[in-house]
């Protein structure tokens, strides 16, 4: 019999190293980074491609010649790509570079109304020299989207407030009447939507008061009076304010402002739909990244303009997190209570193995399905049942009858009720049993020892399924887009009106919001930016909504941390 | 079978000619046998009388059944599915498997602790609380009151009085299991079973533990289950030798140790097998 050498480390085949293991730790290790990698690119990717458009770019003055033809062009480069030469030839373009790849501009030109199109794609080798004119003005404005030209002059009614005869006076009357509008149109903003919109549901509240009446036949003469009196009140509360708003599209109408586009012609336009306007190319670093947070927070907290492409995306945000929020508050009692049945309570046999199977395949049942479920049973037949018992005054159009905040969130809730069962089991499962002897031994009943030993026990177990549903959530999209979320929602499901917080209205989502503006957008380039910023949105949103979690489990794990010795 | 079966009427009568003084009886157990899964039997006819005020230790091999005798005492094995028990076990003269006997008032009355300390993941005092929380009593000053004294009881209270809102997990394996016995003992009950309360423990929070044995029983009835037969022999008044789910042997300490009657009391204390 021959001993092992034990100092045979000289020897050192490939047979050796595979049996030491070295290979599963950096096959292991590559998985890893693997992984660490693809995160880290994905986020990088979205942030750049996404938070970039936000940066005032140096707009640029350049000559094209093509074809005998010249124009000149003003705008922002956001795109450059090599194109090869037999695709372009193949397009049409004659060229006359080397190639054998030709490189090419995105220019946006922005004045959608002038031009044909926004967005050009221009051939390098038909552009001239390229000029950053520091006078260049970019308008952001309230409908065709932003302006590129040369400021001439600003006016209020005849009154010319300033020109290029006083240059270094016109930029800042530009800016003060701005303001101005922007303070007006904040105010106009607030009237219709807040007080016209309150007097509106009043109204209407009134209305089905006075449907209800009528279908319980109670609906007489002096009921009739009452209901014409507050009706009268409410009309001449609006008609101060409609006076009122009159007044104020009135004062903000006189003002405009003339601008030479880059093809020479002058166009006068109104200040009232100006959002801003700033003048890049005169611009230093610091005065860029003031504009550039200001324009993050106007996508993070104002509404969507001009179909999605262009303002925030505020609505979406807080639609998503409240249904969010709805479906924790729904999801969580739900599970943990089936799940305190499942493992405290039933009989530990065939039928419980059954339903543990069935929850666990409910976890793997595709979400459009859920998005069905819930369409024909929560919207048409619960909603509609509802609607039948509770809102008949308000029929033929329904009140809960129709996709909305609430079924959304009860759809997401059995979505992800799976998840929240089989967490909470595993955690009751944890808990030894000497836990729970030494609560029976000191009298404790089963329930008592249930709520106050075992449950808090149980809580970051909890926090973790919940954590799961929450991520799972967040990022559904699919069946959203059959129980309640829209494109665009005339408001916010949580408002100043009674009942302030409306299940059954209609609201947006991140992540059908990043479905809509990049596939069913009419501008294309103008929304692809938008995209990606959304998309890092809610990325960020859902990170943030799991570190809330996890928090909390992290302070409740520290509060029960007997379960790890 | 009847051989095993112990005539406690004859012990008596035995006791009371050798002028021994009789014990009151505080548990009585009649022909109690211990079925699992309905047909395997674990517990065979035990007839046997724990009195008052005393430590009766429960010794045998593992498996023998003392610690099943001892958890029908706070019928601690009604949470096991499948389990019956038949006979009569008297606490006080009051059969606790009655039907109307509440299974969490009775073991208010007959507290356990177990092999492993097993605090709740509480504050020190909250784990003593708990029991008397249980019962809906909530006032701080009683409470107070309550949990110094029941650490004083469990010698436990100069160790932890000034950490009593720390995690009782923080606490040391002796300290924990006197910190389950103080918990025991705040809601008073009368009966105190030890599930082999030291075997997790090392030497000295051994000695400990009791000498905690030997200050309580002037106040409760402790019946202890106990691997260590020489603990079994320094803390205990009575002995009761079990084998195979069945009594052998039940007599004073002293003279079961010294002058069994069985054989096979004789073979196991003295070490030939088990």
């Amino acid at each position: 019999m021959t001993q092992p050498d034990i100092h045979a480390r000289g020897h050192r085949g490939p047979l050796t190293w595979m049996r030491s293991g070295e290979p599963m730790i950096w096959l292991n290790a590559a998985a890893v980074s693997l992984s660490v990698v693809a995160v880290l690119g994905l986020l990088l990717l979205l942030a750049v491609r996404g938070f970039g458009h936000f940066w005032p770019r140096d707009v640029m003055a350049v000559s094209t010649a093509y074809a005998g033809a010249e124009q000149r062009l003003l705008g922002e480069v956001v795109d450059w790509a090599q194109v090869p030469a037999q695709q372009l030839r193949e397009a049409g373009f004659e060229l006359t570079g080397p190639g054998p790849l030709y490189g090419r501009s995105l220019i946006k030109q922005g004045n959608r109304e002038y031009f044909d199109s926004d967005f050009i794609w221009v051939l390098d080798e038909h552009m001239g020299p390229r000029a950053y004119p520091p006078s260049v003005a970019v308008v952001e404005r309230l409908e065709w989207g932003n302006l590129y030209g040369e400021l001439q002059s600003v006016r209020v009614d005849d009154r010319i407030l300033a020109d290029t005869g006083a240059s270094d006076r016109l930029w800042p009357a530009f800016q003060g009447l701005i303001a101005d509008t922007r303070q007006v149109r904040d105010e106009i903003r607030h009237i219709e939507r807040d007080e016209i919109g309150g007097i509106n549901h009043r109204m209407e509240r009134l209305r089905l008061q006075q449907r209800s009446l009528e279908l319980d036949g109670e609906l007489d003469a002096a009921a009739q009076a009452d209901l014409a009196t507050a009706r009268a009140q409410l009309d001449a509360e609006y008609d101060v304010l409609h006076v009122q708003l009159q007044a104020l599209y009135q004062s903000i109408q006189g003002a405009s402002y003339t601008v030479r586009l880059a093809d020479g012609q002058l166009v006068e336009l109104p200040v009232a739909k100006v959002v801003r306007a700033y003048q890049p190319n005169a611009m230093n670093r610091w005065q860029k990244c003031a504009l550039y947070l200001e324009k993050l927070w106007e996508f993070l907290s104002d509404e969507p303009r001009e179909a999605n492409t262009e303002g925030g995306v505020y609505p979406a945000i807080f639609g998503t997190v409240i249904m969010v929020i709805l479906m924790s508050i729904i999801v969580a009692p739900f599970g943990v209570l089936a799940a305190v049945y499942l493992r405290e309570y039933a009989h530990q046999g065939f039928v419980t193995r059954i339903i543990r199977v069935a929850v666990n395949n409910l976890a793997g049942v595709p979400s459009i399905v859920y998005g069905v479920f819930g369409l024909g049973f929560f919207v048409y037949f619960v909603g509609g049942e509802l609607d039948e018992l509770f809102f008949a005054a308000a029929l033929p159009s329904p009140t809960f009858g129709t996709p909305g905040l609430m079924w959304a969130s009860l759809t997401l809730a059995l979505l992800t009720l799976p998840v929240v069962i089989v967490a909470t089991e595993e955690g009751l499962d944890r808990i030894p049993v000497s836990i729970r002897e030494g609560s029976l031994a000191l009298g404790a009943t089963r329930a008592e020892t249930l709520w106050r030993v075992v449950l808090p026990m149980a809580s970051p177990a909890m926090m973790t399924g919940l954590i799961l549903a929450v991520a799972r959530a967040a990022g559904e999209v699919a069946p959203l887009m059959l129980v309640g979320v829209v494109k665009l929602a005339p408001s916010l499901p949580v408002d100043g009106n009674y009942p302030f917080l409306h299940f059954d209205q209609k609201f947006m989502h991140l992540g059908f919001h990043i479905y809509d503006v990049g596939f069913q957008s009419p501008n294309v380039e103008a929304a692809r930016p938008l995209v990606y910023a959304t998309a890092l949105l809610l990325v960020v949103l859902i990170a943030l909504l799991n570190l809330t979690a996890v928090t909390l489990r992290n302070h409740l794990r520290e509060r029960y941390k007997s379960l790890e010795n | 079978m009847a051989e095993h079966v112990i005539d406690i009427q004859a012990l008596r009568r035995s006791a009371v000619k050798s002028g021994q003084e009789v014990l009151p009886t505080s548990l009585a157990m009649r022909n109690l046998s211990l079925f699992y899964n309905n047909d395997t039997q674990a517990l065979y006819d035990i007839n046997l009388d724990i009195p008052r005020q005393r430590v009766t230790a429960f010794i045998g091999p593992s498996g023998c059944g003392k610690s099943s005798l001892l958890r029908c005492i706070n019928r601690m094995n009604d949470l096991i599915d499948g389990c019956r028990v038949t006979g009569e076990l008297l606490l006080e003269g009051e059969n606790i498997y009655d039907p109307r006997v509440d299974a969490a008032s009775l073991r208010r009355r007959v507290g356990m602790v177990f092999q492993k300390p097993n605090p709740f993941p509480k504050t020190v005092y909250e784990n003593v609380a708990y029991g008397l929380r249980i019962q809906g009593l909530n006032k701080k000053r009683v409470l107070d009151e309550v949990v110094e004294k029941s650490l004083r009881a469990a010698a436990l209270w100069d160790e932890v009085k000034d950490r009593l809102h720390e995690n009782a997990l923080g606490m040391s394996g002796g300290q924990q299991q006197r910190l389950v016995i103080a918990r025991t003992i705040a809601v008073e009950p009368d009966v105190l079973l030890l599930d082999e309360p030291a075997s997790a423990l090392d030497p000295i929070s051994t000695l400990k533990i009791e000498e905690l044995i030997y200050e309580l029983k002037s106040r409760y009835t402790i019946v202890i289950v106990t691997h260590n037969m020489q603990q079994a022999a320094r803390v205990s008044d009575m002995t009761a030798f079990m084998y195979m789910g069945k009594l052998v042997e039940f007599d004073q300490t002293d003279s079961l140790f010294t002058n069994p009657a069985k054989k096979q009391t004789e073979d196991y204390i003295t070490g030939r097998y088990g």
